[in-house]
């Protein structure tokens, strides 16, 4: 019941948002909705610390270890662009002078995401966690293009465009996994419930899960922004609203790869893990590169930290290459904390761009001079996003570089590379627009829209210095799960 | 699920039929340069679509096998062609479609591409005993003709009919080689693929009302610095 009452609850906002979602009422009513899928979660949380894992509504919704960590993250990071949204948008609707039912589309669209993302985290179906993305990536792109704008609607475009086509592909994924399922389960509406093919991973037929994972990994990897499959997401993260740029980084991209890491749990059943391990690595190396460079040409603040967004995301998934116990759970921490802390980075920097209005690096200046509070959370979110100390961060960077050390140390090179890279393209800039002297005429920003970025990082700080006991635990049983 | 023993000795050929249908209209996709043209060749694909998930509901005698034929019929092969045409009338986009390839070499690309995917689905086919034994080669090749139409066309729309026709090949994918996907699946996976056309109308209405075209070019502005 209580994984059906966080969905209902997030469910039941999207029809009284689409009503009633304009003007006051409406970013008011965003934050309430939010923070009752935040109540239900916590309960979720109880009952899972109480009973352990389970499964309700025959099997087709499903809670574990590795899936309530990133409910609750996506609970957290909910209300957090909840309340950033009600300052920044209040702005934003003046500047764009957006009309009343083009407000009530965004909070309906907005709910509508967040109800997908959960749905993808509690669905035990296969199929359904595949509706969920493609769900998921439908509702964001009226978003990103909530502007009219030329560069809006190309972004949306290309969005809509190439996550379609990759999700086209994980679908295909989708239908071989059934098929493969089929000759174990036999053609049965539970052939697809992960739980029954975890069961039976061992006797699923080799050559088809591993053609299955590519598809997926390739479509699903689409969405975590894997390179080369990228060029959407600068794209989307810039042009887009701030908070939706926010819940992007901090939700889409988690949740698509929790896809993969669900496939991967099965594939490495039927097939050697060495196969699902090498290629994730790959694709990790890859996508931390190819970021870490990337940032080095940026000149537009939004596109500098969507970059930074890949580059973490491509360091997550190589932690689950690795593979080891220790590896998966410096993932999934890492998860956890660059969603905290990236959705932080866009509500600073958004509030920035906002009361400068630009993106341009060159023009953002002062921003300690123009608001001391504002100037602290872009200063502290973004030293934490590069790994600093007392972030999370920092600890999960710290276990997957000593974690590759052990198993494949070649490799640590090209790690410390590209966070190196990462580091020098990103921390200059960041004195450059915190220092100095303000621009001359612009407007202190409201500190409402601060607050959640205080939060948020201090439950990033949390992370990194005094992991809560069970978080741990739960991150360790998940931690074996995928080990298999 | 099995298929009863008299439907295998014409039921399977039809199969094959259809699915080589299937593949023959995704070529003629690929080498139509008229607008019009390619939604028709789009709501042909529908029929086939339909035809093949009517007729393993038939061979496999499962009630909600019917049920999505009539859903595709009505969807894939009536109603978003018919909202297609429409579109093109309401936006008044020029008849003609030009490729970046030339035709001819369009089409080789796209033997290439069949011969890739016989050979990446062969192992899948060897598993298979009797009745799905290359339907996912051919599902698969429809798929990646369906892609190249998308990277070779300039158009807006023709880049929706190259993404439904890549939906019709996964659709056949499910029908003719798992034989039916799970009911919910389906379901939303229609409501989707429902959603996301209706999205697509709004996004087509913005983007008139802010480049007063349909042409992708208009939408290369952002560079990387």
């Amino acid at each position: 019941m209580s994984i059906l009452l966080v969905l209902i609850c997030a469910a039941i906002g999207i029809p009284l948002l689409a009503l009633w979602g304009d003007g006051r009422r409406g970013a008011v009513m965003f934050i309430g909705i939010n923070a009752l899928v935040l109540l239900a979660i916590l309960a979720l949380a109880l009952r899972v610390l109480w009973n352990g894992p389970f499964t309700t509504g025959d099997g087709q919704f499903m809670v574990d270890d590795l899936s309530i960590v990133l409910v609750l993250v996506a609970g957290v990071v909910g209300l957090g662009t909840a309340f950033f949204s009600r300052s920044y948008m209040a702005r934003e609707i003046v500047h764009w002078s957006l009309s009343r039912r083009r407000v009530r589309l965004y909070h309906a669209m907005f709910q509508t995401f967040l109800t997908t993302m959960l749905l993808a985290l509690l669905t035990n179906n296969m199929g359904i966690l595949w509706v969920a993305m493609e769900g998921a990536t439908l509702s964001t792109v009226l978003l990103v293009s909530l502007f009219h704008t030329a560069e809006g609607l190309e972004a949306a475009w290309k969005y809509f465009i190439l996550c379609g086509v990759g999700l086209a592909m994980a679908l295909f994924g989708t239908i071989l996994l059934y098929f493969a399922a089929q000759k174990v389960l036999g053609h049965d509406a539970n052939a697809l419930l992960w739980t029954h093919l975890k069961t039976v991973r061992h006797q699923l037929q080799p050559q088809v899960m591993a053609i299955a994972f590519i598809f997926m990994l390739v479509g699903y990897g689409t969405k975590i922004g894997l390179s080369p499959l990228n060029n959407w997401l600068p794209d989307a993260h810039a042009s887009g609203p701030s908070s939706v740029s926010a819940a992007l980084s901090g939700l889409l991209l988690n949740v698509a790869l929790y896809a993969v890491l669900r496939v991967k749990v099965l594939v490495d059943g039927a097939l050697d893990p060495d196969f699902s391990g090498r290629l994730l690595m790959g694709f990790g190396v890859l996508s931390l590169l190819v970021a870490a460079f990337s940032i080095l040409r940026q000149r537009d603040v939004k596109r500098l930290f969507a970059y930074s967004s890949i580059e973490h995301m491509g360091l997550a998934t190589f932690a689950f290459g690795i593979g080891t116990p220790l590896a998966s759970f410096a993932g999934l921490l890492h998860m956890i904390s660059h969603s905290l802390t990236k959705s932080a980075v866009f509500f600073s920097v958004g509030q920035a761009v906002q009361s400068i209005g630009s993106r341009e690096i060159q023009r953002i200046r002062g921003l300690l001079e123009l608001s001391p509070f504002l100037g602290w959370a872009v200063m502290l979110a973004v030293l934490f996003i590069l790994g600093m100390p007392p972030s999370g961060i920092f600890l999960s960077e710290f276990l997957i570089v000593t974690s590759t050390l052990q198993v494949q140390p070649w490799l640590t090179p090209f790690l410390l590379l590209g966070l190196g890279v990462t580091f020098a393209g990103i921390f200059p800039r960041l004195q450059g627009m915190v220092f100095g002297p303000a621009p001359a005429g612009v407007d202190a920003p409201p500190v409402s829209g601060i607050v959640p970025v205080f939060v948020q990082l201090s439950l990033v700080v949390v992370l990194g210095v005094f992991v809560p006991w069970t978080l741990i635990q739960w991150m360790q049983h998940a931690a074996r799960l995928l080990h298999g | 699920m099995t298929i009863a023993a008299q439907g295998l000795t014409w039921g399977i050929p039809l199969l094959r039929l259809l699915a080589a249908l299937l593949l023959l209209l995704a070529f003629a996709m690929l080498a139509q340069r008229r607008l019009l043209t390619l939604i028709h060749l789009l709501a042909w694909q529908g029929v086939v679509l339909a035809a093949g998930t009517a007729l393993v509901a038939l061979l496999t005698g499962q009630a909600e096998l019917w049920f999505s034929a009539t859903l595709t019929l009505a969807l894939k092969a009536i109603l978003i062609p018919m909202v297609l045409h429409r579109l093109l009338r309401r936006l008044q986009v020029r008849g003609d479609v030009e490729a970046v390839l030339n035709i001819p070499v369009t089409l080789l690309a796209g033997i290439a591409l069949v011969i890739f995917a016989f050979s990446l689905a062969a192992p899948i086919s060897a598993l298979t005993g009797t009745v799905t034994r290359g339907m996912v080669g051919i599902a698969l090749a429809a798929v990646l003709l369906a892609f190249l139409m998308m990277i070779t066309r300039h158009k807006a729309i023709s880049q929706v009919v190259g993404f439904l026709a890549i939906d019709n090949g996964l659709f056949f994918a499910a029908t003719s080689a798992t034989l039916g996907m799970p009911m919910v699946v389906e379901l939303g996976v229609a409501l989707d693929a429902l959603i996301g056309f209706v999205i697509l109308g709004i996004f087509f209405f913005q983007m008139r009302e802010t480049f007063d075209s349909m042409d992708l070019r208009h939408l290369e502005r952002i560079r990387e610095e």
